[in-house]
């Protein structure tokens, strides 16, 4: 199946046999990331309609999600429902842009079914966390199993976490295999690799890790749960879009990338659209290869939306909750 | 475009900033500017137009100085000099930060003017230029405290003529106007013909300030009213930032005037990448090196050395990142490249380009807009380092490549240039970047880094890059003087006598070139004769062949440079030591050549200094300074390399010692020519030298007439410094000469200085020359 929006029809990953050499040679410089990430929001500005367009764009790239303890059917139900209509009809229609949905909902487990009844017949897909989310410490056969269970219970896409002990550990051939099982595991639903950046200690084993998950097959690499206590930055989405674009020069494949946790404003995710479009090209910032992992941003991008269209800075409270 | 094409399309648009405030700001002042003098402006006069480059827009009209003008500012920063200084550094730290204050406080304006007037995006006046401005005030005020307490032996020098170029206005003038007036000078500055805006808005700050009249005068102009700065008797110091040509016309209009000279001059500078760089953020440190304020910058990394293991990645990876670039409205906050500032600059870049035959001209497919003076990005691969591109600063957004095979030779093409103002080395094996950089001829090099700038930092080049630096204390020394009182150097005739006296064994002193003794190439001698008319000896006369064959000798020395200074004070102690068992010999020596009773006692100094310079040896350290980053910037003093000394009269052994264990303490190779009235402690030296373990080459001693060699070692190209404590008046000659190399000078003007009381330090410094080391680091 392809994913929802997919506006071209591109080939799948397929993934390579581990190439070490080229795992290991991968460099990043801390410093240098930094410095042309804290660039990232100054070379280029995005204003007015232009503003509104990107917004709206960033909105159809949301994997809107919730991911507690405390879920149920019907919180599930309320997310889908502002996964549907994410911005107020009213403003919509006079960006002339009715039909903007977000990129898919992402839940657990046990919140598939809610949330497939939900979105039926609308297209957007259902993503669930899988193997363990978030510490992905649970039996190695009973990660792959729920993901088995997942898929059967009608998930479009999975995102897993991987073994961080096996980056930290240098074992890249594990990395690789774990990776590889569970691309297969997933069968047609497409599988977002976590890779838990903050817990990876630097951001060459960012480089290393991406490139591993990516030659094991994996559709798209993610930056977090949204459960460590450094989730998506720049410096690490600069470091993991390179090396899609490496990847992508080397085999022809097209990855895509989903920055999870802390961007919470407009303005952020403008610069993460522009990142995209300057490192990677127009075709990745598109919902098939790019998502926000976000559930606070959707409302901020609301407020500035009604902003552009009646000129007034909006409140919260006006637009409906998730 | 409707929203609905934008969201397919993805466009940017556009994001102008306003130019309404800076627009408004010209209308007040009747789009007219006369000059700021003794804290007024004066009226608008005949003059020439300041145009927007990116649109040939009319900005303002801008008065050209005339004599009684710049009279007039001189006239202005003369009186108000004393005062200003007395002030105290405390008073003069309110007026400094109150500047800075100033200039945040109108710091858009100031960028949008700026970007205006320049052409260059708007990201970089306003996130770059104006902020690095604002800190050098900030960081001046600081030293204007401290200054006091810290450097409680140096004077201002006085008034300080400054010119500025017009690829930093408003950024050169804080680094030429702040350090001045800390250390309690007064200014007469010139900003650039094309570029004075920023300066004239900056002189309405100094009003707002309260800064006492006359402190800071401000004269617009082109080259004539640089030159009548440059000439003007009052003006003591120059300070001159822009093209290698001008700054040799200036040191040649000044030689010999005494008038203390800063010169930053232009740029080749290498931007290296290892295999093992992390490439990616090399391309885009690239970006921030060439396509920076449109490749017009005098430290850019124009000149791309790739390891041949990667320059195919390289080369392919540029290719695709400057198709990313956006050239256009430098108001627009989405543009990557602005306009270049004048149509002479933009023809000079295009004649240069197009009338290149070999290599590949590589010009992304880029929008460029119709009108303005607008430069695509350019990427020349395939030349060699014998190509003119390759060589000369084409100061625009042209990057020229070549590939190398091994470290050594990287740094070899790296070191291929007349110029040395920076370097990039990019890699992420640390010892390499380390073991690379004190070896890179460039004032300042950043390890995986370009374009880092900071007022704790000191910055300036090396070779034809210029001399002095700017930026922290070695910047503020630079605007000082010492405290101390010379006096003219008394001329000593030699004592002459019957030409037929005779010894009964020959006694002919030679010339010590490369660790021997050799004989004069121009096969003349004269007599030298004692106190009393006695014959003594006969000395060789050195001409230009010798020089030559002295620098040879020192250039084939050049490891000295690199031995530890535990290495280096071991042979100065024993040449101590050595000097000490000779000592009854060589004070007779000096009585007997001058007369009187001195000798003991300077030979005693001598051994001294030598044992002082020895302890220096391994002590004048470098720092590390404080600047803005997670990392460190290094301040290295490194050898200056050969320097030519003429050795003074007033103490024949202390002050050829004195030279000598500076010179080599720090790591130089000197060709000393010995007193010319008193040159036996000189060629007596040879024995002692021979057996102190100096290396050949390292030291060699000319004797012979210094108005006729002093030219020569100032004009020959591999001589790095030269330096005068003559009686003779060679001052101007070689401050002259020296401008074909923009070689350092450090000469006397025939002052002569108290040798037993000399201050080491002040030696050190010139034989030293600063280089910064960027060095971010950290993981995460």
């Amino acid at each position: 199946m392809s994913l929802h929006n997919n506006p071209l029809d591109i080939p799948r990953n397929g993934g390579m046999g581990l190439d070490l050499d080229w795992v290991l040679s991968a460099q990043a410089n801390t410093s240098a990331i930094e410095r042309r990430a804290s660039q990232l929001g100054t070379r280029r500005s995005v204003k007015k309609a232009h503003q509104a367009a990107w917004l709206l764009k960033a909105v159809s790239c949301i994997d809107l999600t919730t991911l507690s303890g405390d879920d149920t059917s019907n919180r599930v139900l309320r997310l889908c429902e502002k996964a549907k209509q994410p911005v107020d009809a009213g403003i919509l229609a006079k960006l002339e842009m009715p039909n903007i949905s977000v990129g898919a909902v992402c839940v657990y487990h046990d919140m598939i079914p809610a949330a497939k009844s939900a979105l039926e017949g609308t297209g957007i897909p259902v993503a669930a966390v899988s193997t363990g989310f978030p510490a992905g410490l649970s039996p190695f056969h009973l990660r792959v199993a729920e993901i088995t269970e997942s898929v059967a219970a009608g998930a479009d896409e999975i995102d897993i976490v991987i073994s961080r002990r096996h980056v930290l550990s240098g074992n890249w051939q594990a990395l690789y295999d774990e990776m590889r099982t569970f691309r297969e595991a997933c069968g047609d639903a497409h599988v977002k690799a976590i890779l838990a950046t903050g817990e990876l200690g630097s951001l060459r084993n960012v480089a290393r890790a991406s490139l591993v998950c990516m030659m094991a097959g994996a559709d798209f690499i993610k930056t977090s749960t949204g459960k460590e206590s450094v989730n998506a930055t720049l410096p690490v989405s600069l470091v993991m879009i390179r090396a899609i674009r490496d990847y992508h020069e080397r085999t022809g494949f097209m990855v895509g990338y989903k920055p999870a946790g802390g961007i919470s404003k407009a303005k952020d995710a403008l610069v993460y659209l522009s990142m995209m479009k300057e490192e990677l090209g127009l075709r990745w910032v598109q919902p098939d290869l790019f998502r926000f992992g976000a559930s606070s941003l959707l409302g901020d991008i609301e407020r500035q939306l009604e902003h552009y269209v009646t000129g007034a800075y909006s409140a919260t409270f006006r637009h409906a909750m998730g | 475009m409707s929203i609905k094409e934008i969201f397919e399309s993805m466009d940017y648009g556009t994001a102008p900033e306003s130019a309404a405030e800076a627009q408004k700001w010209l209308e007040d002042k009747g789009r007219a500017f006369g000059h700021f003098i003794n804290g007024e402006f004066t009226k608008p006069g005949d003059g020439f137009d300041t145009r927007n480059p990116a649109n040939d827009e009319h900005l303002a009209q801008i008065t050209q100085a005339t004599q009684t003008d710049v009279d007039a500012a001189v006239l202005a920063a003369k009186s108000a000099q004393k005062s200003w200084a007395k002030l105290g550094g405390h008073k003069r730290a309110r007026k400094l930060y109150g500047l800075a204050r100033l200039m945040q406080k109108h710091s858009r304006l100031l960028a949008v003017l700026e970007t205006m007037d320049n052409g260059k995006p708007i990201r970089e006046s306003r996130d770059i230029d104006i902020p690095l401005a604002q800190r050098h005030f900030y960081y001046h005020a600081g030293l204007a405290q401290l200054l006091e307490t810290e450097l409680p032996d140096r004077d201002p020098i006085g008034v300080c003529g400054q010119i500025i170029p017009w690829n930093f206005p408003l950024l050169m003038l804080a680094w030429k106007i702040a350090p001045a007036l800390a250390a309690g000078n007064t200014v007469v500055l010139k900003p650039a013909e094309y570029t004075p805006l920023t300066a004239l808005a900056f002189a309405e700050l100094c009003q707002m300030a309260g800064l006492p009249k006359g402190v800071v005068n401000i004269v617009t102009g082109d080259g004539a009213v640089g030159e009548m700065i440059v000439t003007h008797p009052d003006v003591q110091k120059i300070a001159f930032t822009g093209s290698t040509e001008v700054g040799r016309i200036i040191r040649r209009q000044t030689a010999g005037t005494g008038k203390s000279l800063t010169l930053e001059l232009g740029g080749k500078s290498p931007f290296i990448i290892f295999d093992d760089a992390d490439l990616d953020s090399a391309v885009e440190g690239v970006v921030d090196a060439i396509w920076f304020n449109q490749g017009q910058v005098c430290c850019a990394g124009s000149r791309l050395l790739v390891h041949e293991a990667v320059s195919d990645k390289v080369h392919a990876k540029l290719v695709q990142r400057m198709e990313k670039l956006r050239v256009g409205d430098p108001m627009d906050k989405s543009i990557d490249i602005g306009a270049i500032v004048h149509r002479t600059q933009h023809d000079r870049i295009s004649d240069m380009i197009g009338s290149c035959q070999t290599g590949t001209v590589h010009q992304p497919d880029l929008d460029m807009p119709d009108s303005g003076w607008f430069y695509p990005p350019t990427l020349i691969s395939g030349l060699s380092p014998a190509h003119p591109l390759m060589q000369e600063e084409i100061f625009g957004p042209v990057l020229v490549t070549t590939t190398f095979r091994t470290p050594a030779e990287a740094i070899q093409l790296a070191n291929n240039t007349k110029y040395g103002l920076a370097a990039s080395v990019w890699s992420e094996n640390v010892n390499l970047c380390l073991g690379i950089a004190p070896q890179l001829k460039a004032g300042v090099v950043w390890v995986n880094g370009t374009n880092m700038f900071d007022a704790a930092a000191s910055f300036g080049g090396m070779r034809e890059s210029g001399f002095g630096r700017e930026g922290g204390w070695e910047g503020l020394q630079a605007y000082t003087k010492p405290k101390t009182v010379s006096k003219k150097a008394k001329l000593i005739t030699p004592k002459s006598g019957a030409a037929n006296e005779h010894h009964d064994l020959d006694r002919t002193a030679k010339l010590y070139i490369g660790g021997k003794q050799a004989r004069p190439d121009s096969g003349y001698s004269k007599a030298v004769y004692d106190a009393s008319g006695r014959y003594m000896s006969d000395i060789p006369l050195a001409s230009r062949k010798d020089i030559r064959n002295a620098v040879e000798a020192a250039v084939a020395a050049e490891s000295w440079g690199k031995t530890t200074g535990h290495l280096r004070s071991q042979i100065l102690y024993y040449l101590g030591e050595n000097l000490d068992a000779r000592k009854t010999e060589f004070a007779a020596r000096l009585d007997q050549m001058r007369g009187g009773k001195t000798g003991a006692a300077e030979v005693e100094a001598s051994i001294d200094a030598l044992f002082t310079y020895g302890a220096w040896a391994d002590k004048f350290d470098g720092d590390v300074r404080n600047v803005p980053i997670r990392g460190v910037a290094l301040g290295m003093n490194e050898p200056v390399g050969i320097i030519g000394a003429f050795c003074p009269d007033s103490a024949p052994l202390l002050g050829l010692i004195t030279t000598l264990g500076s010179a080599l303490a720090m790591g130089n190779r000197v060709i000393l020519t010995a007193s010319e009235a008193y040159p036996l402690s000189a060629t007596d030296l040879y024995q002692i030298l021979d057996t102190s373990d100096v290396p050949k080459g390292v030291v060699s001693i000319l004797t012979g007439s210094h108005v006729d060699l002093a030219p020569h070692m100032a004009s020959h190209l591999g001589v790095d410094a030269v330096w005068s404590f003559s009686a003779q008046d060679i001052s101007k000659t070689i401050e002259e000469n020296a401008a074909g190399n923009i070689k350092l000078t450090w000469v006397n003007y025939g002052l002569d200085r108290d040798w037993l009381n000399s201050d080491p330090i002040e030696f050190l410094h010139n034989a030293t020359e600063r280089k910064t080391i960027w060095i971010p680091f950290g993981e995460g």
